[in-house]
């Protein structure tokens, strides 16, 4: 099963770096053909309107998978970012901030009881997500709230030339690739995910890794929560439940992999806004019910992974 | 004695017992016994999947099966079509359902074997698929469990609901089987140590694919009985029971390595989760502060009744 030569190992890690991009691409010749006019600055402005809650919400989830977990709580989590700065950071500016900030400390504690307790992180964000939805419902029972003016402006801008979802998208990948692949903390990071004892020996503290991790993830859990209060000018405690199967979904087909701290944020973000493609003005364009929205994620992974499996098959074959 | 005072399932029955003394202390011993009739017939929903969720758990890390919900409102929305109100079509209609889980527990485990992908992706992504079968084929679906299959899923002799009989039966069988079976010794055996198990001579993909189909089948019966119970199937009947299904098996005692497995621990866990929510009901607090203390507390009894040589599961 080892490689001959290097050359093999290039061209397989190559092909499979190129995954996201050829998925993506696929999905936007699928568009094209159906509805030539959507490929424009408005089009795509219109398309990825949601993209960048769930692109936030893929590497929020991208994090956690970094250390080998999974959280099934960030969907909840983000609703409850949305439900607070609906109310709070609209009435009270600075006690809605300390919110957040609690809320992304909360986060960083559950990283450290995952490492403590060495739980299954599965089991404990599971039950952190009905805590989510909990105080998401007791800060707004009901959905509504306001969006404050300058998340909605920050939202509403209109760069000239590229449309901003696709902007906002590009930077937030090159930031969080900067941080993870040409910082040193951030080799360290992956580093935990791929050979923790290694890291261990190496004088790094696990428990601070994981809850870096952890509190990363909440960060980014926040934003999307945020950046979903200033598209959608209201806040509701179930609007990021669907974030969590999302995400997960987006990191995957970015070309993560759920052991090894293998992940790639360009890969997520590609992923991500690949699902915000194909879950919706595709489905729409070739007029089939919003029913499908979920099944097309899901065969989408399917698909992407079936395709995986093929190009490292036909690889280790050469 | 000494085996029940070192059981590691004995906590859930002391919390589930627990729970239920500060529930009834709070209505003052008013409908202390409807409680826990009431408890008996949730716990048994849970106990079902709870069931297929621990085989599935025992097979070693990482495997776990997300598409239970799913594979339970697809399987209450089929069950209800089939028997179609008719009560000579009851048995019918919940072989349709039998059918549909142990199907839907087969793609899981083709998933994972074709493309070689952890179970956690497998089931997430045949998840998404049923789902959306199921929004599709389950729309405005208005149809009523047939009159005999409703009553039989509410029946009580002397307070103690029927199914919970059969699911104590149920969980007997389950018990006999994952100790005195070799397909069991073979699931202990994949979930200890895989590449041993295979050295051994257990037929270890078998198994896998014997477990995921059984986990699957539990989850179809439960559907079908939830849609009976509740005399009516819907697309979110089954979105508790993922949570639900894990935790029981957590608290219930069984390690999240896999490879070890008890079956009273999945009665008592299930009593303390239901208990719970009766309790937290008779204090009349309100959706929010309910959601709150459930998760809070679930991650806590988490956090005490895993054992510390548990590893990660996902």
């Amino acid at each position: 099963m080892i490689p001959p030569a290097g050359t093999t190992l290039h061209l397989r890690s190559l092909a499979r770096a190129l995954l996201p991009a050829f998925s993506l691409l696929v999905v936007l010749a699928g568009i094209a053909w159906l509805n030539p006019r959507s490929i424009s600055y408005f089009g795509f402005s219109l398309m990825l309107n949601l993209a960048i809650p769930i692109v936030l919400a893929t590497l929020a989830q991208m994090f956690v998978i970094l250390g080998n977990d999974l959280d099934l709580s960030i969907g909840p989590f983000i609703g409850f970012a949305t439900c607070v700065s609906a109310t709070w950071l609209y009435d009270a500016p600075m006690a809605g901030a300390a919110i957040l900030v609690c809320a992304v400390g909360a986060y960083a504690a559950m990283g450290a009881l995952i490492h403590l307790r060495n739980l299954p992180s599965v089991v404990v964000t599971l039950g952190m997500g009905f805590v989510w939805q909990g105080l998401a419902i007791l800060v707004l029972p009901q959905p509504g709230g306001q969006s404050p003016e300058w998340l909605a402006s920050a939202m509403g801008v209109q760069p000239p030339f590229i449309p901003f979802p696709v902007l906002a998208a590009a930077v937030i990948a090159l930031v969080v690739w900067f941080l993870l692949e040409r910082t040193s903390y951030g080799v360290i990071l992956r580093g935990s995910g791929g050979n923790p004892i290694a890291v261990r020996r190496a004088g790094w503290s696990l428990l601070k890794i994981k809850m870096t991790l952890f509190a990363l993830a909440g960060l980014f859990g926040v934003l999307s929560g945020l950046s979903l209060v200033g598209l959608t000018t209201s806040a509701d405690a179930n609007i990021g439940n669907g974030y969590t199967l999302l995400g997960i979904a987006g990191v995957i087909l970015g070309g993560g992999e759920f052991v090894g701290g293998r992940v790639s944020p360009i890969g997520a973000v590609v992923g991500a806004l690949t699902l915000a493609l194909a879950a919706s003005p595709l489905l729409t364009f070739m007029n089939i019910p919003p029913d499908w929205q979920v099944g097309t994620n899901g065969a989408i992974l399917i698909i992407v992974l079936t395709a995986r499996v093929l190009v490292s098959r036909r690889q280790e074959a050469v | 004695m000494k085996y029940l005072s070192t059981a590691p399932w004995r906590w859930s029955f002391i919390s589930a017992a627990v729970v239920w003394l500060i529930a009834i202390a709070v209505t003052h011993g008013n409908g202390a016994g409807a409680m826990l009739t009431s408890a008996l017939a949730m716990a048994t929903f849970i106990v079902i999947v709870g069931i297929g969720q621990m085989f599935v758990i025992a097979l070693g890390p990482g495997n776990i099966d997300l598409s239970l919900p799913a594979n339970i409102g697809l399987a209450s929305a089929v069950a209800m079509t089939v028997m179609n109100g008719d009560n000579a079509l009851v048995g019918l209609g919940l072989l349709a359902a039998l059918g549909c889980g142990l199907m839907v527990g087969l793609a899981n485990y083709l998933l994972i074997w074709a493309l070689r992908i952890p179970p956690i992706i497998a089931t997430l992504s045949a998840s998404f698929i049923i789902q959306s079968i199921d929004i599709s084929y389950g729309r405005g679906l208005q149809i009523k469990p047939p009159p005999a299959f409703a009553d039989f899923a509410n029946l009580q002799f002397l307070g103690v609901p029927v199914l919970a009989v059969l699911a104590v039966l149920l969980a007997a069988f389950a018990a006999l089987v994952l100790q005195h079976t070799i397909y069991g010794r073979w699931v202990l055996a994949v979930g200890q140590n895989a590449r041993a198990a295979r050295f051994a001579g257990v037929k270890v993909g078998w198994t896998r694919a014997a477990t995921y189909m059984l986990c699957g089948a539990l989850g179809g019966i439960d559907g079908a009985l939830l849609a009976g119970y509740f005399r009516g199937a819907n697309v979110d009947i089954g979105n508790e029971y993922l949570l639900s299904s894990i935790a029981v098996v957590v608290i219930g005692g069984c390690s999240v390595a896999g490879g070890k497995a008890n079956l009273p621990g999945i009665w008592g866990a299930s009593l303390f989760l239901v208990l719970l929510l009766t309790m937290l009901n008779t204090f009349g607090v309100g959706a929010g502060v309910r959601l709150l203390l459930t998760g809070i507390i679930i991650v806590a009894a988490i956090s005490v009744a895993s054992d510390d040589r548990a590893r990660e599961g996902a």
